[in-house]
Protein backbone atom coordinates (compact mmCIF):
# COMPACT_ATOMS: atom_id res chain seq x y z
CA UNK A 1 0.00 0.00 0.00
CA UNK A 2 1.67 3.15 -1.20
CA UNK A 3 -0.73 5.82 0.02
CA UNK A 4 0.01 7.54 3.26
CA UNK A 5 -1.56 6.36 6.47
CA UNK A 6 -4.68 8.35 7.34
CA UNK A 7 -5.86 6.68 10.52
CA UNK A 8 -4.15 4.24 12.79
CA UNK A 9 -5.18 2.14 15.75
CA UNK A 10 -2.39 1.22 18.11
CA UNK A 11 -2.78 -1.58 20.66
CA UNK A 12 -6.45 -0.88 21.06
CA UNK A 13 -8.35 -2.68 23.80
CA UNK A 14 -11.97 -1.84 24.45
CA UNK A 15 -14.35 -2.82 27.21
CA UNK A 16 -18.10 -2.65 27.69
CA UNK A 17 -18.23 -2.76 31.46
CA UNK A 18 -16.15 -5.85 32.24
CA UNK A 19 -16.61 -7.48 28.86
CA UNK A 20 -13.66 -7.06 26.58
CA UNK A 21 -14.92 -6.29 23.07
CA UNK A 22 -11.60 -5.63 21.34
CA UNK A 23 -8.23 -7.22 22.04
CA UNK A 24 -4.92 -5.61 21.15
CA UNK A 25 -5.77 -4.31 17.73
CA UNK A 26 -3.23 -2.65 15.45
CA UNK A 27 -4.47 -1.48 12.10
CA UNK A 28 -3.77 1.31 9.63
CA UNK A 29 -6.21 2.91 7.23
CA UNK A 30 -4.63 4.42 4.13
CA UNK A 31 -5.70 7.61 2.45
CA UNK A 32 -7.85 7.35 -0.69
CA UNK A 33 -8.47 3.67 -0.13
CA UNK A 34 -11.41 1.62 0.96
CA UNK A 35 -10.64 -0.49 4.00
CA UNK A 36 -13.19 -3.20 4.78
CA UNK A 37 -13.84 -4.93 8.08
CA UNK A 38 -15.48 -8.32 7.89
CA UNK A 39 -16.43 -10.91 10.47
CA UNK A 40 -19.43 -12.58 12.06
CA UNK A 41 -21.96 -10.61 14.14
CA UNK A 42 -20.69 -9.49 17.50
CA UNK A 43 -17.03 -9.80 16.55
CA UNK A 44 -16.30 -6.17 17.40
CA UNK A 45 -15.94 -4.67 13.93
CA UNK A 46 -18.62 -2.02 14.46
CA UNK A 47 -17.28 -1.24 17.91
CA UNK A 48 -13.88 -0.83 16.31
CA UNK A 49 -14.80 1.70 13.65
CA UNK A 50 -16.84 3.69 16.15
CA UNK A 51 -13.53 4.37 17.89
CA UNK A 52 -12.40 6.32 14.83
CA UNK A 53 -14.88 9.12 15.48
CA UNK A 54 -15.22 8.64 19.24
CA UNK A 55 -18.85 7.52 18.99
CA UNK A 56 -18.39 4.90 21.71
CA UNK A 57 -18.05 7.66 24.25
CA UNK A 58 -21.78 8.21 24.01
CA UNK A 59 -22.34 4.81 25.63
CA UNK A 60 -22.05 4.53 29.39
CA UNK A 61 -19.50 2.31 31.13
CA UNK A 62 -17.02 1.88 28.34
CA UNK A 63 -13.25 1.89 28.57
CA UNK A 64 -10.65 2.36 25.87
CA UNK A 65 -7.00 1.43 26.21
CA UNK A 66 -4.54 2.15 23.45
CA UNK A 67 -4.41 4.95 20.95
CA UNK A 68 -6.12 6.01 17.76
CA UNK A 69 -4.47 8.48 15.44
CA UNK A 70 -5.90 10.71 12.75
CA UNK A 71 -2.91 11.78 10.69
CA UNK A 72 -0.55 12.27 13.60
CA UNK A 73 -3.13 13.49 16.06
CA UNK A 74 -3.97 11.31 19.06
CA UNK A 75 -7.74 11.72 18.86
CA UNK A 76 -8.34 10.67 22.46
CA UNK A 77 -5.89 13.11 23.94
CA UNK A 78 -7.54 15.33 26.54
CA UNK A 79 -6.64 18.37 24.43
CA UNK A 80 -8.76 17.16 21.52
CA UNK A 81 -12.49 17.86 21.36
CA UNK A 82 -14.61 14.92 20.19
CA UNK A 83 -16.76 17.36 18.23
CA UNK A 84 -13.75 18.39 16.10
CA UNK A 85 -12.90 14.78 15.40
CA UNK A 86 -16.45 14.02 14.28
CA UNK A 87 -16.31 16.98 11.94
CA UNK A 88 -13.30 15.44 10.25
CA UNK A 89 -14.41 11.83 10.44
CA UNK A 90 -17.97 11.31 9.25
CA UNK A 91 -20.14 8.26 9.67
CA UNK A 92 -22.94 6.54 7.80
CA UNK A 93 -24.97 4.11 9.85
CA UNK A 94 -26.45 0.70 9.26
CA UNK A 95 -30.00 1.92 9.23
CA UNK A 96 -30.54 5.11 7.23
CA UNK A 97 -31.14 7.78 9.85
CA UNK A 98 -32.20 11.01 8.16
CA UNK A 99 -33.60 13.59 10.56
CA UNK A 100 -37.37 14.09 10.47
CA UNK A 101 -36.85 17.29 8.49
CA UNK A 102 -36.85 18.23 4.83
CA UNK A 103 -34.26 16.90 2.41
CA UNK A 104 -32.66 20.32 2.22
CA UNK A 105 -32.52 20.75 6.00
CA UNK A 106 -31.00 17.32 6.46
CA UNK A 107 -27.97 18.44 4.52
CA UNK A 108 -27.81 22.03 5.71
CA UNK A 109 -27.96 20.81 9.31
CA UNK A 110 -24.33 19.70 9.33
CA UNK A 111 -23.26 23.06 7.90
CA UNK A 112 -25.32 24.99 10.40
CA UNK A 113 -23.95 23.19 13.42
CA UNK A 114 -20.52 24.01 12.06
CA UNK A 115 -21.37 27.69 12.08
CA UNK A 116 -22.06 28.29 8.38
CA UNK A 117 -24.72 30.97 7.93
CA UNK A 118 -24.56 32.31 4.34
CA UNK A 119 -27.64 31.07 2.52
CA UNK A 120 -26.15 31.00 -0.98
CA UNK A 121 -23.20 28.98 0.18
CA UNK A 122 -25.49 26.50 1.95
CA UNK A 123 -27.74 26.12 -1.10
CA UNK A 124 -24.70 25.54 -3.32
CA UNK A 125 -23.26 23.03 -0.90
CA UNK A 126 -26.55 21.13 -0.66
CA UNK A 127 -26.69 20.78 -4.43
CA UNK A 128 -23.05 19.80 -4.69
CA UNK A 129 -23.36 17.17 -1.95
CA UNK A 130 -26.52 15.68 -3.43
CA UNK A 131 -24.83 15.49 -6.81
CA UNK A 132 -21.79 13.77 -5.35
CA UNK A 133 -24.09 11.30 -3.61
CA UNK A 134 -25.87 10.63 -6.94
CA UNK A 135 -29.19 11.72 -5.50
CA UNK A 136 -29.64 15.20 -7.00
CA UNK A 137 -31.60 14.14 -10.08
CA UNK A 138 -34.07 12.17 -8.01
CA UNK A 139 -34.80 14.88 -5.45
CA UNK A 140 -34.05 18.26 -7.01
CA UNK A 141 -37.74 18.96 -7.55
CA UNK A 142 -38.69 18.27 -3.95
CA UNK A 143 -35.97 19.48 -1.63
CA UNK A 144 -38.61 20.79 0.77
CA UNK A 145 -40.25 17.41 1.25
CA UNK A 146 -39.70 15.33 4.37
CA UNK A 147 -36.67 13.10 4.06
CA UNK A 148 -38.65 10.29 5.66
CA UNK A 149 -40.68 9.94 2.46
CA UNK A 150 -37.66 8.82 0.46
CA UNK A 151 -37.03 5.13 -0.15
CA UNK A 152 -34.51 3.31 2.04
CA UNK A 153 -31.78 3.51 -0.60
CA UNK A 154 -32.41 7.19 -1.22
CA UNK A 155 -32.36 7.85 2.52
CA UNK A 156 -29.00 6.17 2.80
CA UNK A 157 -27.59 8.26 -0.05
CA UNK A 158 -29.03 11.33 1.66
CA UNK A 159 -27.13 10.35 4.80
CA UNK A 160 -23.98 10.06 2.70
CA UNK A 161 -24.66 13.47 1.14
CA UNK A 162 -25.15 14.86 4.65
CA UNK A 163 -21.70 13.61 5.50
CA UNK A 164 -20.11 15.00 2.33
CA UNK A 165 -21.49 18.47 2.97
CA UNK A 166 -19.33 18.96 6.04
CA UNK A 167 -16.19 18.07 4.06
CA UNK A 168 -14.92 15.20 6.13
CA UNK A 169 -11.58 13.61 5.46
CA UNK A 170 -12.59 10.11 6.44
CA UNK A 171 -16.00 8.46 6.10
CA UNK A 172 -16.91 5.44 8.17
CA UNK A 173 -19.61 3.18 6.80
CA UNK A 174 -21.19 0.87 9.37
CA UNK A 175 -22.90 -1.83 7.29
CA UNK A 176 -24.43 0.81 5.01
CA UNK A 177 -26.27 -1.70 2.84
CA UNK A 178 -27.57 -4.04 5.52
CA UNK A 179 -31.14 -2.84 5.13
CA UNK A 180 -31.13 -2.15 1.39
CA UNK A 181 -32.18 -4.06 -1.71
CA UNK A 182 -29.57 -5.20 -4.30
CA UNK A 183 -30.10 -2.26 -6.67
CA UNK A 184 -29.71 0.33 -3.93
CA UNK A 185 -26.71 -1.61 -2.68
CA UNK A 186 -25.11 -1.45 -6.10
CA UNK A 187 -25.61 2.30 -6.20
CA UNK A 188 -24.03 2.79 -2.79
CA UNK A 189 -21.08 0.61 -3.78
CA UNK A 190 -20.59 2.61 -6.96
CA UNK A 191 -20.69 5.75 -4.87
CA UNK A 192 -18.09 4.41 -2.44
CA UNK A 193 -15.74 3.64 -5.34
CA UNK A 194 -16.19 7.20 -6.55
CA UNK A 195 -15.74 8.76 -3.12
CA UNK A 196 -12.45 7.11 -2.37
CA UNK A 197 -10.83 9.47 -4.88
CA UNK A 198 -11.21 12.26 -2.38
CA UNK A 199 -11.81 10.53 0.95
CA UNK A 200 -10.44 7.73 3.05
CA UNK A 201 -13.11 5.15 3.59
CA UNK A 202 -13.66 2.45 6.17
CA UNK A 203 -16.55 0.07 5.69
CA UNK A 204 -17.92 -2.60 7.98
CA UNK A 205 -19.83 -5.27 6.13
CA UNK A 206 -21.40 -8.66 6.63
CA UNK A 207 -21.27 -9.22 2.95
CA UNK A 208 -17.97 -10.72 1.84
CA UNK A 209 -18.66 -10.14 -1.83
CA UNK A 210 -19.14 -6.50 -1.03
CA UNK A 211 -15.79 -6.33 0.74
CA UNK A 212 -14.16 -8.06 -2.21
CA UNK A 213 -15.79 -5.70 -4.71
CA UNK A 214 -15.10 -2.34 -3.10
CA UNK A 215 -12.07 -2.55 -0.87
CA UNK A 216 -8.30 -2.46 -1.24
CA UNK A 217 -7.60 -3.72 2.26
CA UNK A 218 -9.58 -6.08 4.43
CA UNK A 219 -9.44 -6.94 8.08
CA UNK A 220 -11.04 -10.09 9.46
CA UNK A 221 -12.37 -9.83 13.01
CA UNK A 222 -13.31 -12.73 15.23
CA UNK A 223 -14.36 -12.52 18.89
CA UNK A 224 -12.75 -9.13 19.35
CA UNK A 225 -9.48 -10.04 17.70
CA UNK A 226 -8.15 -8.84 14.40
CA UNK A 227 -7.27 -12.25 12.99
CA UNK A 228 -5.83 -11.09 9.72
CA UNK A 229 -5.34 -7.80 7.93
CA UNK A 230 -3.93 -7.22 4.49
CA UNK A 231 -4.68 -6.55 0.84
CA UNK A 232 -8.18 -7.64 -0.01
CA UNK A 233 -6.91 -9.81 -2.82
CA UNK A 234 -4.61 -11.72 -0.51
CA UNK A 235 -7.21 -12.17 2.19
CA UNK A 236 -9.69 -13.65 -0.24
CA UNK A 237 -7.38 -15.75 -2.36
CA UNK A 238 -4.59 -16.76 -0.02
CA UNK A 239 -5.57 -16.24 3.62
CA UNK A 240 -2.76 -16.98 6.01
CA UNK A 241 -4.90 -17.91 8.98
CA UNK A 242 -7.09 -20.99 9.05
CA UNK A 243 -9.92 -19.12 10.74
CA UNK A 244 -9.98 -16.55 7.95
CA UNK A 245 -10.07 -19.29 5.39
CA UNK A 246 -12.89 -21.05 7.20
CA UNK A 247 -14.91 -17.84 7.36
CA UNK A 248 -14.51 -16.74 3.76
CA UNK A 249 -15.24 -20.17 2.43
CA UNK A 250 -18.43 -20.10 4.44
CA UNK A 251 -17.75 -22.77 6.99
CA UNK A 252 -19.02 -20.58 9.82
CA UNK A 253 -20.34 -17.12 10.51
CA UNK B 1 -67.66 -25.72 27.11
CA UNK B 2 -64.43 -23.84 26.53
CA UNK B 3 -66.10 -21.86 23.81
CA UNK B 4 -68.84 -20.88 26.18
CA UNK B 5 -66.33 -19.71 28.74
CA UNK B 6 -64.50 -17.75 26.07
CA UNK B 7 -67.79 -16.17 25.06
CA UNK B 8 -68.61 -15.01 28.59
CA UNK B 9 -65.14 -13.70 29.27
CA UNK B 10 -65.18 -11.69 26.08
CA UNK B 11 -68.61 -10.27 26.82
CA UNK B 12 -67.57 -9.39 30.35
CA UNK B 13 -64.52 -7.47 29.14
CA UNK B 14 -66.63 -5.72 26.53
CA UNK B 15 -69.07 -4.58 29.21
CA UNK B 16 -66.24 -3.28 31.37
CA UNK B 17 -64.91 -1.38 28.40
CA UNK B 18 -68.27 0.12 27.58
CA UNK B 19 -68.93 1.00 31.22
CA UNK B 20 -66.40 3.81 31.22
CA UNK B 21 -67.96 5.40 28.17
CA UNK B 22 -71.40 4.83 29.63
CA UNK B 23 -70.49 6.66 32.83
CA UNK B 24 -69.00 9.61 30.96
CA UNK B 25 -72.15 9.93 28.91
CA UNK B 26 -74.25 9.64 32.06
CA UNK B 27 -72.26 12.34 33.82
CA UNK B 28 -72.53 14.61 30.84
CA UNK B 29 -76.27 14.07 30.53
CA UNK B 30 -76.77 14.84 34.20
CA UNK B 31 -74.63 17.97 33.92
CA UNK B 32 -76.56 19.07 30.86
CA UNK B 33 -79.94 18.40 32.44
CA UNK B 34 -79.15 20.39 35.57
CA UNK B 35 -76.99 23.03 33.96
CA UNK B 36 -79.00 23.95 30.91
CA UNK B 37 -81.96 24.82 33.14
CA UNK B 38 -80.21 28.06 34.08
CA UNK B 39 -80.77 29.35 30.57
CA UNK B 40 -84.50 29.65 31.31
CA UNK B 41 -83.70 32.71 33.37
CA UNK B 42 -80.49 34.02 31.79
CA UNK B 43 -79.44 34.10 28.15
CA UNK B 44 -76.33 31.98 27.33
CA UNK B 45 -74.37 35.02 26.16
CA UNK B 46 -75.20 36.99 29.29
CA UNK B 47 -74.17 34.01 31.34
CA UNK B 48 -70.78 33.61 29.63
CA UNK B 49 -69.97 37.30 29.20
CA UNK B 50 -71.80 38.86 32.14
CA UNK B 51 -69.42 40.84 34.33
CA UNK B 52 -71.20 40.35 37.66
CA UNK B 53 -71.48 37.20 39.71
CA UNK B 54 -73.98 37.88 42.51
CA UNK B 55 -75.87 34.59 42.68
CA UNK B 56 -77.82 35.32 45.86
CA UNK B 57 -78.82 38.93 45.38
CA UNK B 58 -82.37 39.81 44.22
CA UNK B 59 -82.57 39.49 41.27
CA UNK B 60 -79.55 37.16 40.95
CA UNK B 61 -76.82 38.28 38.56
CA UNK B 62 -75.22 35.26 36.96
CA UNK B 63 -72.33 36.42 34.78
CA UNK B 64 -69.33 34.10 34.89
CA UNK B 65 -66.85 36.21 32.93
CA UNK B 66 -64.89 37.10 36.11
CA UNK B 67 -64.62 33.40 36.93
CA UNK B 68 -63.50 32.48 33.41
CA UNK B 69 -60.94 35.29 33.52
CA UNK B 70 -59.79 34.12 36.94
CA UNK B 71 -59.32 30.56 35.75
CA UNK B 72 -57.54 31.63 32.57
CA UNK B 73 -55.25 34.07 34.38
CA UNK B 74 -54.19 31.55 37.01
CA UNK B 75 -53.72 28.88 34.35
CA UNK B 76 -51.72 31.19 32.10
CA UNK B 77 -49.49 32.20 34.99
CA UNK B 78 -48.97 28.57 35.95
CA UNK B 79 -48.18 27.70 32.33
CA UNK B 80 -45.61 30.48 32.00
CA UNK B 81 -43.85 29.26 35.12
CA UNK B 82 -44.14 25.52 34.63
CA UNK B 83 -43.52 25.07 30.90
CA UNK B 84 -39.93 26.35 30.69
CA UNK B 85 -38.93 24.73 33.97
CA UNK B 86 -40.76 21.49 33.18
CA UNK B 87 -39.36 21.12 29.67
CA UNK B 88 -35.84 22.04 30.79
CA UNK B 89 -36.13 19.50 33.59
CA UNK B 90 -37.27 16.85 31.10
CA UNK B 91 -34.31 17.61 28.83
CA UNK B 92 -31.96 17.38 31.79
CA UNK B 93 -33.38 14.05 32.92
CA UNK B 94 -33.60 12.53 29.45
CA UNK B 95 -30.32 13.75 28.06
CA UNK B 96 -27.84 15.21 30.48
CA UNK B 97 -28.20 13.78 33.97
CA UNK B 98 -25.92 10.93 35.00
CA UNK B 99 -27.79 7.74 35.79
CA UNK B 100 -27.85 8.20 39.58
CA UNK B 101 -29.09 11.79 39.51
CA UNK B 102 -31.66 10.76 36.94
CA UNK B 103 -33.11 8.13 39.27
CA UNK B 104 -33.23 10.57 42.18
CA UNK B 105 -34.87 13.27 40.06
CA UNK B 106 -37.48 10.93 38.64
CA UNK B 107 -38.38 9.73 42.11
CA UNK B 108 -38.57 13.33 43.26
CA UNK B 109 -40.90 14.27 40.44
CA UNK B 110 -43.16 11.33 41.23
CA UNK B 111 -43.20 12.39 44.85
CA UNK B 112 -44.22 15.90 43.83
CA UNK B 113 -47.12 14.39 41.91
CA UNK B 114 -48.15 12.45 44.99
CA UNK B 115 -48.56 15.47 47.27
CA UNK B 116 -52.30 16.03 47.82
CA UNK B 117 -53.42 19.38 46.49
CA UNK B 118 -54.78 20.45 49.84
CA UNK B 119 -51.32 20.04 51.33
CA UNK B 120 -49.79 22.16 48.57
CA UNK B 121 -52.51 24.74 49.18
CA UNK B 122 -51.78 24.73 52.87
CA UNK B 123 -48.05 25.16 52.37
CA UNK B 124 -48.78 27.94 49.90
CA UNK B 125 -51.04 29.64 52.40
CA UNK B 126 -48.50 29.77 55.20
CA UNK B 127 -45.32 30.38 53.18
CA UNK B 128 -46.03 31.74 49.72
CA UNK B 129 -48.92 34.06 50.52
CA UNK B 130 -47.07 36.12 53.16
CA UNK B 131 -44.04 36.25 50.87
CA UNK B 132 -46.10 37.60 47.96
CA UNK B 133 -47.72 40.10 50.28
CA UNK B 134 -44.48 41.57 51.57
CA UNK B 135 -42.48 41.32 48.35
CA UNK B 136 -45.00 43.19 46.25
CA UNK B 137 -46.24 45.31 49.12
CA UNK B 138 -49.88 44.28 48.69
CA UNK B 139 -52.86 44.47 51.03
CA UNK B 140 -53.22 40.70 50.69
CA UNK B 141 -51.03 37.89 49.43
CA UNK B 142 -54.03 35.85 48.30
CA UNK B 143 -53.56 36.61 44.61
CA UNK B 144 -53.63 35.04 41.18
CA UNK B 145 -49.82 34.98 41.30
CA UNK B 146 -49.79 32.81 44.43
CA UNK B 147 -52.27 30.47 42.77
CA UNK B 148 -50.15 30.34 39.60
CA UNK B 149 -47.00 29.44 41.50
CA UNK B 150 -48.63 26.63 43.46
CA UNK B 151 -50.41 25.31 40.38
CA UNK B 152 -47.11 25.37 38.48
CA UNK B 153 -45.87 22.83 41.01
CA UNK B 154 -48.88 20.68 40.27
CA UNK B 155 -48.45 20.87 36.51
CA UNK B 156 -44.73 20.19 36.61
CA UNK B 157 -44.79 16.42 37.31
CA UNK B 158 -47.12 15.81 34.36
CA UNK B 159 -45.13 18.02 32.03
CA UNK B 160 -41.80 16.56 33.07
CA UNK B 161 -42.78 12.91 32.88
CA UNK B 162 -44.67 13.09 29.58
CA UNK B 163 -42.05 15.33 27.95
CA UNK B 164 -39.28 13.09 29.22
CA UNK B 165 -41.05 10.09 27.66
CA UNK B 166 -41.33 11.98 24.39
CA UNK B 167 -37.63 12.85 24.39
CA UNK B 168 -36.68 9.34 25.39
CA UNK B 169 -38.66 7.82 22.53
CA UNK B 170 -36.86 9.87 19.88
CA UNK B 171 -34.92 7.20 17.98
CA UNK B 172 -31.32 6.96 19.20
CA UNK B 173 -30.24 6.99 15.57
CA UNK B 174 -31.17 10.68 15.25
CA UNK B 175 -28.89 11.50 18.09
CA UNK B 176 -26.06 9.44 16.67
CA UNK B 177 -26.55 11.03 13.28
CA UNK B 178 -26.31 14.52 14.72
CA UNK B 179 -23.24 13.70 16.78
CA UNK B 180 -21.55 12.07 13.81
CA UNK B 181 -21.92 15.32 11.90
CA UNK B 182 -19.98 17.13 14.55
CA UNK B 183 -22.89 18.66 16.42
CA UNK B 184 -22.31 19.52 20.06
CA UNK B 185 -24.56 18.07 22.71
CA UNK B 186 -26.63 21.24 22.95
CA UNK B 187 -26.94 21.54 19.15
CA UNK B 188 -28.18 17.96 19.08
CA UNK B 189 -30.75 18.63 21.78
CA UNK B 190 -31.91 21.94 20.37
CA UNK B 191 -31.99 21.19 16.67
CA UNK B 192 -32.75 17.47 16.52
CA UNK B 193 -34.19 16.05 19.72
CA UNK B 194 -36.56 18.87 20.68
CA UNK B 195 -38.06 19.23 17.17
CA UNK B 196 -38.40 15.45 16.87
CA UNK B 197 -40.15 15.27 20.25
CA UNK B 198 -42.15 18.45 19.74
CA UNK B 199 -45.57 16.87 19.41
CA UNK B 200 -45.04 14.85 22.57
CA UNK B 201 -43.86 17.95 24.39
CA UNK B 202 -46.91 19.92 23.29
CA UNK B 203 -49.07 17.07 24.53
CA UNK B 204 -47.20 17.14 27.84
CA UNK B 205 -47.88 20.85 28.18
CA UNK B 206 -51.56 20.40 27.34
CA UNK B 207 -51.97 17.63 29.89
CA UNK B 208 -50.23 19.78 32.49
CA UNK B 209 -52.54 22.68 31.72
CA UNK B 210 -55.53 20.35 31.82
CA UNK B 211 -54.54 19.40 35.33
CA UNK B 212 -54.17 23.06 36.34
CA UNK B 213 -57.50 24.25 35.00
CA UNK B 214 -59.39 21.49 36.78
CA UNK B 215 -57.57 21.97 40.09
CA UNK B 216 -59.79 23.20 42.90
CA UNK B 217 -58.56 22.84 46.43
CA UNK B 218 -55.22 24.63 46.27
CA UNK B 219 -56.57 27.56 44.26
CA UNK B 220 -59.52 27.97 46.55
CA UNK B 221 -57.18 28.27 49.50
CA UNK B 222 -54.77 30.82 48.10
CA UNK B 223 -56.29 32.92 45.34
CA UNK B 224 -58.53 35.05 47.54
CA UNK B 225 -61.84 34.13 45.90
CA UNK B 226 -62.97 37.55 44.75
CA UNK B 227 -65.28 37.23 41.76
CA UNK B 228 -64.02 40.34 40.02
CA UNK B 229 -62.48 40.65 36.59
CA UNK B 230 -58.74 40.82 37.38
CA UNK B 231 -56.67 43.68 35.98
CA UNK B 232 -53.33 42.35 37.11
CA UNK B 233 -51.82 39.12 38.38
CA UNK B 234 -51.40 40.67 41.82
CA UNK B 235 -55.08 40.81 42.74
CA UNK B 236 -57.36 38.15 44.23
CA UNK B 237 -59.31 36.11 41.69
CA UNK B 238 -61.82 33.34 41.79
CA UNK B 239 -61.73 30.37 39.46
CA UNK B 240 -64.57 28.33 37.97
CA UNK B 241 -63.65 25.32 40.05
CA UNK B 242 -63.39 27.20 43.32
CA UNK B 243 -66.80 28.74 42.73
CA UNK B 244 -68.49 25.38 42.42
CA UNK B 245 -66.69 23.95 45.43
CA UNK B 246 -67.35 26.96 47.62
CA UNK B 247 -70.98 27.57 46.75
CA UNK B 248 -72.50 24.18 46.06
CA UNK B 249 -73.01 23.56 49.78
CA UNK B 250 -75.13 26.63 50.26
CA UNK B 251 -77.06 26.70 46.99
CA UNK B 252 -80.70 25.70 47.36
CA UNK B 253 -81.43 22.64 45.25
CA UNK B 254 -83.49 23.63 42.22
CA UNK B 255 -82.70 27.32 42.54
CA UNK B 256 -81.19 29.46 39.80
CA UNK B 257 -77.92 29.50 41.69
CA UNK B 258 -77.86 25.71 41.81
CA UNK B 259 -78.45 25.43 38.06
CA UNK B 260 -75.83 28.10 37.37
CA UNK B 261 -73.20 26.11 39.26
CA UNK B 262 -73.98 23.10 37.08
CA UNK B 263 -73.69 25.30 34.02
CA UNK B 264 -70.21 26.31 35.22
CA UNK B 265 -69.52 22.58 35.41
CA UNK B 266 -70.47 22.28 31.75
CA UNK B 267 -68.12 25.11 30.82
CA UNK B 268 -65.28 23.42 32.70
CA UNK B 269 -66.11 20.10 31.13
CA UNK B 270 -65.93 21.62 27.66
CA UNK B 271 -62.62 23.40 28.38
CA UNK B 272 -60.97 20.24 29.74
CA UNK B 273 -62.40 18.23 26.90
CA UNK B 274 -60.89 20.57 24.32
CA UNK B 275 -57.52 20.54 26.07
CA UNK B 276 -57.46 16.76 26.32
CA UNK B 277 -58.47 16.26 22.72
CA UNK B 278 -55.75 18.66 21.59
CA UNK B 279 -53.21 16.80 23.71
CA UNK B 280 -54.42 13.54 22.22
CA UNK B 281 -54.12 14.82 18.68
CA UNK B 282 -50.52 15.81 19.33
CA UNK B 283 -49.72 12.54 21.05
CA UNK B 284 -51.00 10.51 18.13
CA UNK B 285 -49.23 12.66 15.59
CA UNK B 286 -46.08 11.07 16.90
CA UNK B 287 -46.93 7.58 15.75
Amino acid sequence: MDNKIKMRAQKVNFFYGKVQALKDINLAVHANCVTAMIGPSGCGKSTFIRLFNRMNELLPHTLLKGKVFLDDLDINSPLVDAVDIRRRVGMVFQKPNPFPKSIFENISYGLKVNGVREKDYIAGKVEESLKKAALWDEVKERLGESALRLSGGQQQRLCIARCLAVENEVILFDEPCASLDPISTAKIEELIMELKKSYSIVIVTHNMQQAARVSECTGFFLLGELVEFGKTQDIFTAPKDKRTEAYITGRFG
Amino acid sequence: MRKLKEFFVERFILICGLASIFFVVLIFLFLAKEGLAVFKSVRPLDFLLGRNWYPISEPAQLGILPLICGSLLVTLGAAIISIPIGVACAVYIAEIAPLKIKEVLKAGIELLAAIPSVVLGFIGMVTLVPWVKTTFNLPTGLTALSGSIILAFMAMPTIVSVAEDALYSVPKTYKEGAFALGATHWQTIYRVLLPAASSGIVAAVMLGIGRVIGETMAVMMITGNAAVIPHSILVPVRTLTATIAAEMGEAVVGSEHYFALFAIGIVLFIISFIINVTADLFLHKRH
